[in-house]
């Protein structure tokens, strides 16, 4: 599976994410700066977490007006597999490339720890070598993930199955409407989520479960 | 020309920053005070003297930037 990652001024976990893939996939991510106009010719694209433009305006906001987003636009109405993290989940609802938006957290400060995730859906690209209903472990470190949509969008994410993760066993660290942590657009080929499946790939590091979603993601491409 | 862009979560749209300043102003003793909404002022000098172009390039500029239009309403007021 070839991948590429964009990396913007303020992006901080982009080495993760460039550490997990290549670990995953065997082959190492093309780097992608975001003055570019063309992303590469890849499988998945991966918008990575981080503080793009400090935050400044709103989170994500002036990331999402970048050079290499029309690509990255383009690219996601081809089909292309899009997985934005954190950061990369509030770029791609800036960019309206996911329905919704990322408010301050509902507590107001900032979260970092551990929370719980159930797959509510596992027949997405991403989602797929996990078991329905299955409640797997994974960071989460933010000061913007309270998920809002008007109750119009909301149905219709919901009716339509584009929710694929919510925290789960009371562990919603930020307020989110419905313990949203992760959606899908429409077609189901681009995936925000504000929690870290790239810090959860090694034993080392504490634990294998954000493996699964890089894995049906692998699983496809094959 | 002198513009004032002004930014405000729509109603229904939790604001846990105007609710942390709301409890705060109680806290002072503003006892009077009922809710507390926040939002943001963006100050902007544009060249031209026609009003009404500024009027719709400020808009286009909240459309495309300054304001996300799926939390957040805007008023633009020319001096």
């Amino acid at each position: 599976m070839k991948t590429a990652v964009i990396v913007f001024p303020g992006s901080n976990r982009d080495r993760d994410m460039f550490h997990a893939l290549e670990l995953i996939t065997g082959a190492r991510p093309q780097s992608v700066w975001h003055t570019e106009s063309t992303l590469p010719d890849v499988d998945l694209v991966v918008v990575p977490g981080g503080f793009s433009y400090g935050d400044y305006l709103r989170s994500g906001a002036i990331a999402a007006r970048s050079p290499i987003l029309k690509d990255l636009v383009a690219k996601a109405e081809s089909g292309v597999s899009i997985l934005g993290v954190c950061n990369g989940f509030q770029i791609l609802t800036e960019a309206g490339l996911l329905p919704g938006a990322l408010m301050r957290n509902a507590g107001l400060t900032f979260v970092c720890k551990e929370v719980k995730m159930e797959t509510v859906n596992n027949a997405t690209r991403f989602s797929s070598k996990f078991t329905k209903g299955q409640v797997w472990r994974c960071p989460v470190a933010h000061h913007d993930g309270n998920y809002f949509a008007d109750a119009d969008t909301l149905k219709q994410i919901e009716d339509s199955g584009q929710v694929v993760f919510r925290y789960a066993d009371g562990t919603n660290p930020n307020g989110s409407i419905n313990n949203i942590a992760g959606i899908t657009n429409q077609k189901g080929n681009v995936l925000g989520m504000m929690p870290h499946p790239e810090n959860l790939v090694e034993a080392l590091n504490g634990g294998l479960d954000g493996r699964l979603l890089f894995e049906s993601l692998l699983d496809q491409a094959a | 020309m002198k513009a004032r862009v002004i930014v405000t979560l729509k109603n229904g749209v939790l604001d846990p920053q105007g609710k942390a300043i709301e409890g705060a102003l109680g806290g002072l003793g503003f006892d009077d005070v009922g809710s507390v909404r926040q939002g943001k002022v963006f100050d902007v000098e544009l060249s031209g003297s026609d009003k009404e172009a500024a009027r719709s390039e400020l808009e286009a500029m909240c459309e495309k930037l300054l304001a996300n239009t799926v939390i957040e309403n805007y008023a633009i007021e020319i001096a």
